[in-house]
């Protein structure tokens, strides 16, 4: 791709003998969108950043950045600005100092520096802030510096490593605007880094969902959440209610020993699968009128709507989110569309999955 | 109430030492700066302080001291730093602290024998070619083996500061465009001052008083203050002034203590 600004080919990190961190990745990264990489802790998404930044060095495969292998150029000379976890500013060194320590190791002029490090400072809503200590600024205004001192140096790609886990919920909300509105107005390659599959709906332009060391599915937020490739995907992001069945023909599945009518194709008859709808997708209604008659085990209020836990003659669970309200005990009915049945494959590849996709969407509602 | 009687019931142990064995002797070391070798109430033993002697003597003592604690920070520094790095750090550590808890007179007789015309350096020096050498009783011995000795308790304080150093600092400058050499300028080397300073606490305000070594090792060719002082109470009986020299050095130390203070930064 000609707009790929970095790109991974077949890239393993191990350590010793011990299983590889990330196992043969290969992803593309364009210019000027905000890319997310999430997944649980330990499945490999800040080696994935520690290697675009240089802080280490793949054991196997390519990185290229621009186009030119970059696997040995050190940290230092890279374009690429890192926004810390813990934000790793200095602590010897006020706000202004800290913003300019990249201006200054490139021996800037001073004047050039004084305006430069100002500008960052508004972009972030810091002025007037040159010459706090740091440890006299809060969680949310230290964020703000570390962003302030990377952006800054005017790299091509920000790398960000969980920078919001550390804020309360308020602020970590206002701060994924305001982190979105920045991209947006800088145009300048954001990699974020987070376990929050909510934040990494609200925010991105590409999610990469990361398990084990492999990317499981990457796309945007939507085509994640409404078509996850597999169990791990729509478990993780999102709430989802996963039962097994059979697909008895394109279009017709099997599940809780009922026929449903649905969307999804490109199978042979009668292959096992997995069967997702989201607890969103799934209306209340009367016995009779309902596709599945489910009894009512529990109810938790959520504010902006009812958490309805109820269980069917199979004992699957099915989780409903509802404005309506359910009686605990009651038997009723669930009412769900064709297309809020999503059936995903046993141990289907993103490669396959993207083309099964495209076989037999004619491009209305579903995927790409 | 009774908490605060037993908190101060505590304290007697302590303040009763610090009264008898430090504020007692200093006071009676200004007590005895006071009279004169003929016992009388004067202020002769200050006047001669500022005497071309003893002024040489303090500006030998001092230039000595400065010369231990700069090489010993040189060698403790990169020593510290390394250690750092190691898998094993506070094994390593401990091995090199585990010298300074041998007597200092036991070391300086150790040096005596490596050191002297028939002893392990000069076998060595006759080895390579070079031949016997007057390595003992020199300015360098006394440099060398001061050195050797102070070199824990700089790297102790230093060691500490580095290993409090949050490693994702480095990967930071590093990140900004530093080089090596410049994140050790920038980050590194000012966010372990504190450690530097202490350090180099430990070691000069020692340094200036030396007096056993500059007998054993540098054979009284050196003389700083602490041999003064150590000669005038001893051979020549001079209370008086040997109050005085100990008097300056109190003024010294304390005033170095002030100049090397440390305020302490948060984060």
């Amino acid at each position: 791709m000609a707009n790929a600004i970095i790109e991974f080919k077949s890239v393993t990190k191990q350590y010793d003998n011990d299983p590889p961190v990330l196992d043969d990745v290969s992803f593309e990264i364009e210019r000027g969108k905000f890319y997310t990489l999430l997944g649980p802790s330990g499945c490999g998404k800040t080696t994935i950043l520690r290697l675009i930044a240089g802080f280490t060095e793949a054991s196997d495969g390519e990185i290229y950045f621009n186009n030119k292998i970059t696997n040995h150029v050190p940290a230092n000379k890279r374009q690429v600005n890192t926004v810390f976890q813990d934000y790793a500013l200095f602590p010897h060194l006020n706000v202004f100092e800290n913003v300019a320590f990249g201006l200054r190791i490139k021996k800037m002029k001073n004047a050039e520096i004084e305006q430069k490090v100002k500008e960052a400072l508004s972009f972030v809503n810091l002025e007037g802030y040159e010459n706090r200590e740091i440890r006299e600024m809060s969680g949310g205004q230290r964020q703000r510096v570390a962003i302030a001192r990377a952006i800054v140096n005017e790299p091509e790609v920000i790398l960000l490593d969980e920078p919001l886990s550390a804020l309360d919920l308020k602020l970590r909300t206002e701060m994924q605007y305001e982190l979105r509105e920045l991209q947006r107005r800088l145009g300048i390659t954001f990699i974020f880094v987070t376990h929050d599959q909510e934040e990494a709906l609200a925010m991105s332009d590409e999610i990469f969902v990361i398990n084990k060391g492999k990317i499981q599915q990457s796309g945007t937020p939507t085509d994640i959440y409404d078509e996850p490739i597999n169990r791990f995907v729509a478990d993780f992001i999102g709430e989802s209610n996963i039962v097994t069945g059979k697909m008895v023909q394109d279009q017709l599945v099997e599940m809780v020993g009922k026929r449903f009518e649905c969307v999804d194709g490109g199978f042979q008859s009668n292959e096992p699968v997995e069967i997702v709808i989201r607890p969103e997708d799934l209306e209340i209604t009367t016995v009779e009128r309902g596709k599945l008659q489910v009894k009512v085990d529990s109810q938790l209020f959520r504010g902006v709507h009812y958490e309805i836990s109820s269980y069917d003659q199979d004992g699957n669970e099915w989780l409903v989110h509802s404005t309506k309200k359910a009686v605990v005990g009651e038997e009723i009915g669930l009412y769900f569309d064709p297309e809020a049945i999503h059936v995903m494959r046993f141990n289907e590849t993103e490669e396959e999955f993207d083309k099964r996709l495209e076989a037999y969407t004619d491009g209305s509602g579903h995927g790409k | 109430m009774e908490n605060k009687v037993t908190r101060q019931l505590y304290m007697v142990p302590y303040v009763l030492w610090i009264v008898l064995f430090v504020i007692a002797p200093i006071l009676l070391v200004l007590y005895y700066s006071f009279f004169n070798i003929e016992g009388q109430l004067s202020l002769d033993n200050y006047q001669k302080f500022f005497t071309p002697v003893y002024l040489k003597m303090t500006l030998s003592s001092f230039w000595y001291a400065f010369l231990i604690t700069a090489i010993t920070l040189l060698v403790a520094y990169p020593t510290a730093y390394l250690l750092t790095k190691t898998k094993h750090k506070h094994l390593w550590l401990l091995l090199i602290i585990v010298p300074s808890w041998i007597n200092l007179l036991l070391k300086a007789y150790a040096f005596l024998g490596i050191f002297g015309t028939f002893g392990a350096a000069n076998q060595f020096l006759e080895l390579i070619g070079i031949g016997t050498q007057q390595i003992l009783f020199t300015d360098f011995s006394f440099i060398f083996v001061s050195v050797y000795i102070f070199i824990p308790f700089m790297i102790l304080p230093i060691f500490n500061s580095l290993n409090q150093l949050n490693p994702t600092l480095l990967d930071a400058a590093n990140d900004l465009g530093a080089s090596k050499w410049m994140t050790f300028k920038r980050v590194i080397f000012p966010l372990t001052i504190d450690g530097v300073k202490s350090g180099c606490q430990v070691v000069f305000i020692p340094a200036l008083s030396l007096f056993m070594l500059t007998r054993l090792i540098a054979g009284n060719r050196v003389i700083t203050l602490g041999t003064a002082i150590e000669q005038h109470f001893l051979v020549t009986q001079d209370w008086g002034m040997g109050s005085t020299i100990a008097v300056f050095l109190i003024i010294f130390m304390f005033l170095i203590m002030f100049l090397t203070g440390t305020k302490k930064r948060g984060v």
